[in-house]
């Protein structure tokens, strides 16, 4: 692997009998050095992640709009914001299409892997072609999907037409609107989270299997009772990765509605990042918004919270 | 092993996924090429048409789209960006993962954390704030400047360093009197050299999607090509063979990437998901 870098490491071994004036130098290097090697990283930390998280607690704590006024509001954008239907409205909007999108999302990708996983021909091939979503571009492929939903010539309500099912409306109504985006979720992450579980299901010693299939056990009951278990650590990476992604979904719900934050006509599908850019740069209302980023982050620390809890009892008996 | 073969369950299970992979890229193919009248046609048109050059040409060329001009801003931004986090996470994940020094695993965790804060949607009214004194919105420093902060390159390449070279191997040269830096440069970076690869195509295809900030801080003027596409998503609608020749030409250099290293990427993404 490395041991090719062996040699030029050595060659240099002439020079291990340096003069002692260059004996300070080389202890600062020793000294110094690491800290410089991460000071770039803690530089930008500082300008772009710690300041502006100081400030909007800052400013969540003022009414602050585009005039520049700033007065001190104490807790009432907090207040405020509790008692705002239209924030509730985007955080019911927000914990729909996650759950939507994440519970079949899961399990597709864990089938998939597991479907992965066999012997076949053209496997490199047939990965590629799961991953190819996620390397595509979030708002062109939003684009794509808002045509097939389209109410009068998309390619959903056509096939769904054949059922005799009528033409629906998939962006007036709120849960249509919702299992829209959710496909668009799912159809770029399914691919991707069942290659990550694949990599998960690789390091599963065979010999485990080896050893169930000689006590009898179903490939069925194999797959509940040893992968599943085996694969917790790769499912709770997945499933924070989700959380994450998934409560601060913003671009293919903007693309449904053209580019428009406001999610609809009724706010059907407005989720609470798209909340904040409207109230922040579309009403100018900073201290509202910032207040609102605020509890974003916290209805994603209970959302990781629910999630780690309920992956960790996931096949908890073995 | 003869029960690792497939069943006909899983064969039919593969050939879906990747049809359903494959069919939105091809359905923005037939659309791309088709005549706006076709495109809202009933029953819709399954293959592609003859207007591909055509439409790629009136995208190309339309005054309000600044299609070219998004393409380009968005390769300088996916660029800068790629090869500045990719510098910064190979050192410090060399120094974390090779170095000894005080308050280093203290340093490493404070990296995980951020690691967990959504920044970008978090620190958004902040940043803009910041963007509007320094007189820098409408402009790609704006887009470039947060996003050079990533967490998850430091921890990637610590990650990596420290499987691919051997505390030895770094002490070793130490001892032949190799200075830190040079250390870097010829024990560290031709072994983590796939490491970067996976960060940086990850990094690439990152900042080429950007949406919320690019559409916040920059205007239509000057656009990156998610922005592009989405004004001309407001302004023409309907026209979806235009739209979707602008989505089709934002997609070909992803795709140019990715056929060109996708061995690299299934390789990387499986092996930095079990090392994670």
């Amino acid at each position: 692997m490395s041991l090719d870098t062996l040699p030029r490491a050595t060659r240099s071994a002439h020079r291990r009998d340096r003069p002692p004036g260059r004996r300070w130098r080389s202890r600062l290097d020793v000294k110094a050095m690491p800290y410089a090697l991460v000071s770039p990283y803690f530089i930008l930390f500082a300008a772009f992640g710690l300041f502006p998280l100081a400030f909007t607690l800052y400013y969540s704590l003022y009414d602050y709009d585009l005039a520049g006024t700033i007065e001190w509001a104490g807790l009432d954008n907090y207040t405020a914001l509790l008692g705002d239907e239209d924030f509730w409205r985007a955080v019911v909007n927000t914990i729909g299409m996650f759950v939507l999108a994440t519970v079949p999302q899961m399990i597709l990708a864990l089938f998939l892997a597991n479907a992965l996983n066999k012997r076949f021909r053209f496997r490199l091939a047939i990965r590629m072609s799961v991953l190819m979503p996620l390397v595509t571009s979030v708002v062109a492929v939003a684009v794509v999907f808002t045509q097939l939903f389209a109410r009068d010539w998309g390619l959903v309500n056509w096939i769904l037409s054949w059922f005799g099912v009528d033409a629906l409306n998939w962006r007036a109504e709120r849960i249509p609107s919702w299992i829209a985006i959710a496909t668009m979720v799912d159809w770029r992450w399914t691919g991707y989270n069942a290659i990550i579980f694949l990599a998960g299901m690789q390091t599963i010693p065979r010999d485990l299997y080896e050893a169930a299939a000689i006590d009898g056990a179903s490939r069925r009951r194999q797959f509940w009772q040893i992968t599943l278990p085996m694969l917790r650590p790769t499912l709770i990476f997945v499933v924070l990765n989700s959380t994450i992604g998934g409560l601060t979904l913003f671009s293919e719900p903007t693309t449904f509605y053209n580019g428009n934050v406001d999610g609809g006509s009724q706010g059907q599908f407005q989720t609470v990042a798209m909340f904040i850019v409207k109230q922040g740069f579309r009403e100018f209302d900073y201290g509202y918004a910032a207040a609102a980023a605020w509890l974003l982050f916290l209805l994603i620390l209970i959302g990781a919270a629910i999630n780690f809890l309920f992956v960790r009892r996931i096949g908890g008996t073995k | 092993m003869t029960n690792w073969s497939p069943t006909i369950l899983t064969r039919v299970m593969l050939g879906l996924a990747v049809f359903l992979s494959a069919f939105p890229l091809y359905w923005m193919l037939v659309i791309a090429s088709r005549t706006n009248s076709d495109a809202v046609a009933v029953p819709p048109p399954l293959l592609p048409g003859g207007n591909l050059g055509q439409n790629i040409m009136a995208v190309l060329t339309h005054e309000d789209a600044k299609f070219l001009l998004g393409l380009t801003n968005s390769f300088i931004v996916a660029a800068t960006v790629t090869v500045s986090v990719v510098i910064i996470s190979t050192l410090a994940g060399f120094s974390f993962a090779n170095l000894t020094f005080k308050g280093r695993n203290l340093l490493l965790v404070l990296v995980l954390l951020t690691m967990a804060v959504p920044l970008q949607q978090m620190g958004v009214v902040p940043l803009y704030r910041l963007m509007v004194t320094l007189e820098w919105t409408g402009t790609l420093k704006a887009v470039i400047l947060p996003y050079l902060l990533n967490g998850f390159g430091v921890f990637l390449m610590t990650q990596y360093t420290r499987q691919a070279v051997p505390m030895e191997l770094v002490e070793a040269a130490r001892v032949d009197g190799a200075a830190t830096l040079r250390i870097w440069w010829n024990v560290v970076l031709p072994a983590v050299r796939p490491g970067m690869a996976v960060l940086g195509i990850n990094t690439f295809m990152l900042m080429w999607n950007d949406f919320m900030w690019p559409l916040i801080v920059l205007t239509p003027d000057n656009p990156t090509v998610q922005i592009a596409i989405t004004s001309l998503n407001q302004r023409y609608s309907t026209e979806y063979s235009l739209i979707f020749a602008g989505t089709a030409l934002s997609i070909i250099p992803l795709i140019a990437v990715f056929v060109a290293f996708g061995r690299q990427i299934v390789g990387g993404l499986m092996e930095g998901a079990v090392k994670a």
